[in-house]
């Protein structure tokens, strides 16, 4: 650096050094992208999210058919070139069904994540920044909740909510709350204890401003992390509230649901439970590659 | 280790207790009458007076909890209104299906994950690893009921090697029974043995690093001896509490494992009480998983303190 021309340096010396400076600073977006970037799964995993979001998105132009629109003459028909995916129990085409039962899947994922990101934030900040008495109640309230399992309490809530998909949704995030509570509150505990926000209080700072200003930005890599698993997690919950008939209510389509009645005609038309699962798989499969790709390029400790 | 034991046990029972608060606060989500809604299909006034005398519905809530809590402490958890039978006996005839179920998966997950995970440690960076971490990946994003399906296409539908469905008790014939659970137990365990791989490898990485194991290695140990002698037994405590965790992941599975292999367990009990709007079962199922996954914690945590006495330092 040392070696520029003396007529470059004596003009901007200040400009380009900073921007090189953040450049360097491992924490900075641009060497977040490169870190990321560096792994091809987290990459694959981008590409199929992005792929997914705009299938969903666009479902209206690039579906072939109306997913709810039934033809007799394609019932439990085979795959064709009418219809790719072929035809399900009353000649709805697959591929139509699939494109818009994105909609479903992606839709609950992103939904009841954030609920869950918007519930639990907050809560874990508090616990984690007031401490004493308010943070051993959410703590205690937060082991009840997890010594139920994920699934059985998601089931629970969305039978005595009654069965939709926006109860689905509800019941998912609220299920997922927990784990954002504890994540913050660690988060908050350990960021808590570094110098800086030592030296924030003393100059006085309030407390509200040293949690949202000082503490949340260090914190928002592990929530992000955390977030995007918990979608991959959520999806799998959708599908299985589905597949049971708690969340998306035919004749809209959804791949759970899609596959609830597909297990019913597994020896005439194994087409109809095979692209509604494959789609589940790929769909959580991309958010735990993206997951654990942003959680190496975040976090250089936990690096394999 | 006594003092150790109290400690743990006096954090597990108000756990419980919380946790039954939220059960049992479930009922007030649901809409309208709740003893209406508690009776289900049922219209019968009979019945609804029976539901509304039954679950004193004519006192405030918390006095509705102390009479369930007290029921539920001396083991009645309520009357299944579909199946006019007390919950606490359908939860008890369901639970060893189950039971069995989750023993199988464990083994299963045990048998695939463990070797997985070692392997993987030890020859690290290499295309094993890579591969090991592609079946754990595998299992972790494959939704179990729809891997349940393509098992029964396959081994049921074509081959027809394995019955698609039903459930023989092991008193009746061993190897029917072993046969009907073949496939739940792979779907179920699948799923748990990606997460073990995980939790092996990143325990073996953490003992193969340290130094008495080079010291070991310095002295000229076997590398088979110095993995299985050495290094695993150190491993194991991770592994072992982790696997207690993943006994909720268990039971939220065989909900599903359970519905596609129509296997007569806990999960089927409460998915079937769903579709019933048979709401006393679906509490009473929520609240024994809750207390067993609260008891499995307990014991990991006293195993592992017995394992490593640092640990018990409470």
């Amino acid at each position: 650096m040392s070696t520029g021309t003396p007529l470059t340096e004596s003009a901007g010396v200040a400009a380009p050094a900073g921007n090189l400076a953040i450049l360097q600073e491992p924490g900075s977006l641009a060497a977040f992208w490169r870190r990321l970037a560096a792994r091809r799964s987290a990459l694959i995993g981008l590409a199929i999210v992005v792929a997914l979001v705009a299938t969903a998105a666009l479902a209206d132009l690039v579906a072939p058919y109306d997913p709810t629109a039934t033809d007799w003459g394609a019932v439990r028909a085979a795959p064709s070139l009418a219809h790719p995916f072929g035809g399900d129990e009353v000649g709805r085409d697959v591929l139509s069904r699939i494109i818009y039962g994105a909609r479903a899947s992606l839709g609950a994922g992103l939904v009841s994540v954030g609920l869950a990101v918007a519930l639990g934030l907050p809560i874990g900040l508090v616990a984690g920044y007031a401490g004493g008495w308010i943070d051993a109640a959410i703590m205690r309230l937060t082991d009840a909740l997890l010594a139920i399992p994920f699934l059985i309490l998601a089931i629970a809530l969305a039978a005595f909510l009654g069965p939709s998909l926006t109860n689905a949704m509800l019941a998912i995030g609220l299920s997922a709350t927990s784990t954002f509570v504890r994540l913050t509150r660690a988060q908050v505990r350990a960021v808590a204890a570094e110098e800086f926000v030592e030296a924030a209080r003393s100059v006085g700072n309030p407390p509200w401003r040293i949690a949202l200003v000082h503490i949340l930005p260090n914190i928002v890599p592990a929530i992000l992390v955390q977030a995007t698993l918990t979608i991959a997690a959520a999806i799998i919950a959708e599908a299985s509230l589905s597949f049971l008939g708690l969340g998306q209510q035919p004749p809209e389509p959804s791949w759970g649901a899609m596959l609830n009645v597909a297990k019913n005609f597994m020896d005439q038309a194994p087409w109809m439970a095979i692209w509604p699962g494959l789609s589940i798989f790929l769909a959580v499969l991309a958010f735990n590659l993206l997951g654990d790709g942003l959680r190496d390029a975040l976090d250089p400790r936990q690096r394999t | 280790m006594l003092r150790f034991l109290a400690h743990r046990l006096a954090l597990a029972v108000p756990t419980l207790v919380l946790a039954s608060m939220i059960i049992f606060a479930l009922q007030q989500l649901l809409p309208g009458d709740v003893a209406t809604a508690l009776t289900g299909e049922e219209r019968d006034p009979e019945v609804i007076a029976f539901i509304r005398e039954k679950y004193h519905l004519d006192q405030p809530l918390p006095v509705r909890y102390a009479y369930w809590a007290g029921g539920v402490l001396q083991g009645d958890l309520g009357v299944s209104v579909r199946l006019q039978k007390p919950v606490a006996e359908l939860v008890l005839e369901k639970l060893p299906v189950t039971l069995e179920l989750a023993c199988l998966a464990m083994l299963v997950a045990l048998a695939i994950g463990v070797p997985m995970g070692i392997l993987s440690a030890v020859r690290r960076g290499t295309w094993l690893d890579a591969a090991a971490n592609g079946v754990a990946l595998w299992g972790l994003s494959v939704p179990n009921f729809w891997l349940g399906i393509l098992l029964i296409l396959l081994f049921s539908v074509h081959l027809g090697w394995l019955p698609a469905s039903g459930y023989v008790p092991p008193g009746e014939g061993l190897i029917d029974n072993l046969k009907a659970m073949a496939m739940p137990a792979f779907v179920l365990g699948n799923a748990i043995a990606a997460v073990m791989m995980r939790h092996t490898r990143a325990a073996m990485l953490g003992v193969l690093g340290s130094d008495y194991v080079r010291t070991a290695r310095a002295k000229g140990v076997s590398p088979l001896r110095l993995v299985l002698r050495h290094a695993l037994p150190n491993a194991a405590i991770p592994i072992i509490t982790l696997g207690a965790l993943e006994f909720g992941q268990l039971l939220s599975g065989a909900v599903l494992t359970e519905q596609v292999f129509s296997v007569p367990g806990f999960g089927k009990l409460m998915v079937d009480a769903v579709f019933n709007r048979d709401f006393a079962t679906v509490q009473g199922v929520v609240i024994c998983t809750a207390a067993t996954y609260i008891a499995l914690n307990l014991a990991a945590d006293v195993l592992s303190a017995v394992v490593n006495p640092k640990l018990r330092r409470a």
